[in-house]
């Protein structure tokens, strides 16, 4: 086996090398010469143990530790991702924040998209793998399947983000909203997902429990659309095979149609079913009380996959896309108010009869206000998909704000409150170390996504009532740069908004250290005999 | 018929009735009166399989390291 690793690993260094003498542009030759040192390196790194005896694996403990590596991930991301968007705010308020000396690579149009990816698919996709990989090996009573393939799903993934994440800079990137990454990358992406779905499916298949727990179908919806949404969306034919750029299949408003189904369900595969998979757990564990209703979280689950596929479209109303389709877009958004809400409920009723936790626990209080957060986007965005809505909300702000309220409100809180939650467990600790910081935590991450919507809001508002402002002849009262002006206020306060959610993600980490420090990593046996009944 | 018209028509039809009578048939399923207990069973599954989360940290002695479950499960 080792044998067959080693000439795999050869060859990969091999054919890197070849594609960093012959790359076509600088951020594809970048990542050869990085995947030829990553290969090179592995390659020495096997051949050193080749044929030596291998360290048994314990196969009777859940394998935590690469849930260990993902929560450290998770917070390291997260740190990134918050820093690029608090500077790109402030470049929006102080554009000389665009300094000559960084071009083309600091600019607002490459930093942009390294944070939108930072946050969702760093921090969020690796609190989704950590979390997912924690949750079905404890609602299963099995330990992840493939041996060490959740290794190569952790290791893969950031390999993934540091592609993605230096290709932007670089210049390479299809220009497809949270779809940037160039061919090559979506292709490794695809590898690893399936991987990722691989011991997934395979833990679930070994489990001890007769039924799946709800979490764990949130989670398999979210692992098996991601995978059909990236391949569909990312369908592109390579200009060389020695470049990044490709080219895409689909055009014009096919390929606009293809972008915003798989970008609406990036939010709702990605950061919400995936995220309710984390609630359907992580709450009822916090709150140690079942969830308010298995038979509504059933309904929830269903009511929310048929709805969300459908819901793309309004991403596209006054366009080229027939009115049909964008109608059916909106239809499907206002419907989906439904579910979301269901489940938001179902979240908060299970501290029924435990309220009075949320006055001294802090991290219950986080999940709380995640669910909150929950609710109001998701009541928000059915709003702004009518179409009348979104003629005004449409290019403003007020759709940065709400974006905002659900990433910052919803997935961030939540995966706070699952780093506190899992951090103690998964290092034998009994508790964080402070929790009066994560009291700081708490309110400095509030008043930061408070300060950002309520900025945004009125920005957005402001802005699109000023575009479509015409005096008593017909014409614009406004051109565009008096809007920009106008906004220069609301922008520094979303930037400070982002100072406090950033300082909050900073107490966290020094709160994550000194829980860690010093303290052996916990090790959780599989239960033997699994009482059934 | 292009394959186009054919889709649409198929897909305003019976594809959207199957989807209707699998949706219908999964709410009927969860509210299913005789399920009831198992519902209910199924809403404590994290409450179980959770070992124990002692630290051994500096208390190697005292400490059963990771045998918990053994209490825990009556083995």
């Amino acid at each position: 086996m080792d044998y067959v690793k080693l000439i795999i690993l050869a060859l990969i260094t091999l054919i890197a090398a070849i594609g960093a003498n012959w790359a076509h542009d600088l951020a594809y030759q970048v990542h050869a010469v990085l995947i030829m040192v990553i290969a090179a390196g592995l390659f020495i790194w096997i051949l050193r143990q080749a044929d030596e005896p291998k360290p048994a694996v314990d196969t009777h403990r859940y394998a935590d530790g690469v849930i260990r590596a993902g929560v450290i991930a998770t917070a390291f991301w997260g740190i990134a991702g918050f820093l690029v968007g608090t500077f790109i705010a402030f470049q929006l308020a102080f554009p000389a924040l665009n300094f000559d000396w960084g071009q083309p690579f600091t600019n607002f149009g490459r930093l942009r998209p390294l944070h939108t990816s930072a946050v969702i698919f760093a921090f969020g996709g690796n609190a989704l793998i950590a979390t997912s990989f924690y949750v079905v090996q404890r609602t299963s009573g099995a330990r992840l399947w493939g041996g060490k393939a959740h290794w190569f799903v952790f290791w893969g993934y950031q390999l993934f983000i540091v592609l993605a994440a230096t290709g932007y800079l670089l210049g390479a990137t299809q220009s497809k909203e949270y779809a940037e990454p160039e061919w090559y990358v979506d292709i490794w992406l695809t590898l690893v997902w399936l991987t990722y779905l691989a011991v997934f499916l395979g833990t679930i298949f070994r489990r001890k429990e007769r039924h799946i727990y709800v979490a764990n179908w949130f989670f398999l919806a979210f692992i098996i659309t991601v995978a059909m949404l990236h391949v569909v969306n990312n369908l592109s034919v390579p200009v060389s095979i020695w470049g990044s750029k490709s080219v895409q299949i689909f055009s014009g408003v096919q390929d606009a149609m293809t972008q915003w189904w798989y970008g609406h369900n990036a939010v709702g595969f990605f950061l919400t079913a995936g995220f309710l998979g984390m609630m359907y757990y992580f709450v009822p564990k916090q709150a140690n009380r079942p969830i308010y209703s298995y038979k509504l979280s059933i309904i929830h689950f269903w009511a929310l996959i048929f709805l969300y596929i459908w819901a793309g479209p309004h991403h596209l109303h006054y366009t080229a896309l027939p009115d049909w389709a964008s109608t059916l877009g909106m239809v499907f958004s206002i419907v989906l108010w439904m579910p979301s809400w269901g489940g938001m409920i179902n979240g908060l009723m299970t501290l029924q009869g435990a309220w009075d936790k949320l006055r001294t626990d802090p991290i219950l209080r986080m999940f709380v206000l995640s669910l909150g957060f929950y609710g109001m986007s998701t009541f928000e965005g059915p709003m702004m998909s009518i179409r009348a809505v979104n003629s005004l909300s449409h290019y403003t702000d007020w759709t940065i704000g709400h974006v905002h309220s659900g990433a910052l409100g919803w997935n961030g809180m939540i995966t706070f409150a699952c780093i506190y939650f899992l951090t103690p467990r998964l290092w034998g600790r009994k508790e964080m170390h402070s929790m009066s910081a994560i009291n700081w935590h708490f309110w400095l991450a509030t008043l930061g996504i408070v300060l950002y919507a309520a900025s945004m809001w009125i920005s957005g508002i402001m802005e699109g009532l000023m575009w479509r402002e015409v005096d008593d002849q017909g014409f614009l009262v406004n051109s565009f740069a008096d809007t920009v002006s106008a906004k220069f206020p609301m922008y520094v306060v979303r930037g400070m908004g982002g100072v406090m959610f950033l300082a909050g993600a900073l107490i966290m980490c020094w709160n994550m250290w000194m829980t860690i420090r010093g303290a052996a990593p916990a090790r959780a046996a599989l239960p033997q005999a699994t009482p059934a009944e | 018929m292009d394959t186009y018209s054919f889709l649409r028509e198929l897909a305003d039809s019976w594809v959207l009735l199957a989807m209707f009578a699998f949706f219908a048939g999964a709410a009927v399923w969860a509210f299913w009166p005789g399920l009831s207990h198992a519902r209910e069973d199924a809403s404590m599954i994290p409450f179980r399989n959770d070992t124990a989360e002692k630290s051994c940290t500096n208390d190697c002695a005292a400490c059963k390291c990771g045998d918990e479950w053994k209490d825990k499960f009556n083995v």
